[in-house]
């Protein structure tokens, strides 16, 4: 077997590792790979860029919100719960967490919680989209190679 | 389970049809795969309201993959009023960290069964045996 395209793997293999160490991802991550096939090849990261395009916007629509002079609570516990769940789904947990503690403090109504909040979400969520974009960099290169995507088992499962 | 060993389990092409009701495009594209994945002939639409329309315009539906908050009409005011128009369909509520009574609020809705987010392939699996066994 081409020694390079073996070594490239084992970088993806230990990328993916580290991810799911950290708490980055989580199985959810392997549960959609699960659902990707020959039929659908794109899927994960058709999947994965419509969580990034609407998170995005998500964001820029709190922090807009935010600064309010009303600052319009309900709405804003909704929009974190949007993302709560996307998140989820795709397997982020950190950023997925960042959202509840967020809800939290728009239930309080604690506009200096949420802001401070706020920008844990951003950073969580600037943090998982670049993993992921060198993660699918890593799958495109072992792709391109004549290689196969290794079967992942994270390392730490989440409860 | 993974999707190959979902698939010999079951083939559902052609006797189970499903309605996804869900306003998030990542829980869209991800149940509408899901069912896919099972030969479930499905639809999506974004809102409770637009669940309501597709049923007077005359569809019907073997499965309802009802998510609870959503905008113009949310999940539980949805599942009321399809049970109120005479509708029977398994109706799976679907919702992301729910406290128990939300949860039981969506199921005293009508609901006949409940996952959190997100499905997955075994759960989904569930929801459809349980159809199955009402046929």
């Amino acid at each position: 077997m081409d020694v390079g395209l073996m070594q490239m793997q084992g970088r993806l293999t230990d990328y993916m590792n580290s991810l799911f160490k950290e708490g980055i991802l989580d199985s959810q991550y392997l549960e959609l790979h699960e659902l990707q096939d020959e039929s659908n090849p794109g899927f994960v990261v058709e999947v994965v860029s419509l969580f990034l395009t609407d998170s995005e916007k998500l964001l820029d629509d709190l922090s807009r919100d935010l600064t309010q002079q009303n600052v319009d609570f309900k709405r804003a516990h909704a929009q974190a719960h949007k993302m709560k769940g996307s998140s989820c789904s795709i397997g982020a947990p950190r950023v997925k967490n960042a959202c509840i503690v967020f809800q939290n403090f728009c239930q309080e109504k604690n506009i200096r919680g949420c802001l401070r909040c706020l920008q844990q979400m951003k950073q969580e969520f600037v943090l998982v989209k670049s993993k992921l974009e060198a993660l699918f960099e890593l799958e495109q290169q072992v792709v391109a190679a004549g290689g196969s995507l290794p079967k992942m088992q994270p390392i730490n499962p989440s409860v | 389970m993974s999707t190959s060993q979902a698939l010999s389990v079951t083939s559902l092409k052609g006797e189970v049809t499903a309605l996804v009701v869900d306003d998030d495009k990542v829980s869209q594209v991800i149940h509408h795969h899901l069912l896919n994945i099972l030969g479930i002939e499905n639809h999506v639409v974004g809102n409770g309201k637009e669940a309501v329309e597709i049923h007077l315009s005359g569809k019907k539906f073997n499965l309802i993959l009802m998510d609870r908050d959503m905008p113009v009409m949310n999940g539980i005011e949805a599942t009321k009023k399809l049970r109120d128009m005479g509708i029977r369909s398994t109706i799976a509520g679907v919702s992301s960290h729910s406290v128990s009574q939300e949860r039981q609020a969506f199921i005293e809705a009508g609901l006949d069964d409940y996952h959190e987010k997100p499905l997955s392939v075994a759960k989904l699996l569930s929801v459809v045996s349980k159809i199955m066994h009402k046929a």
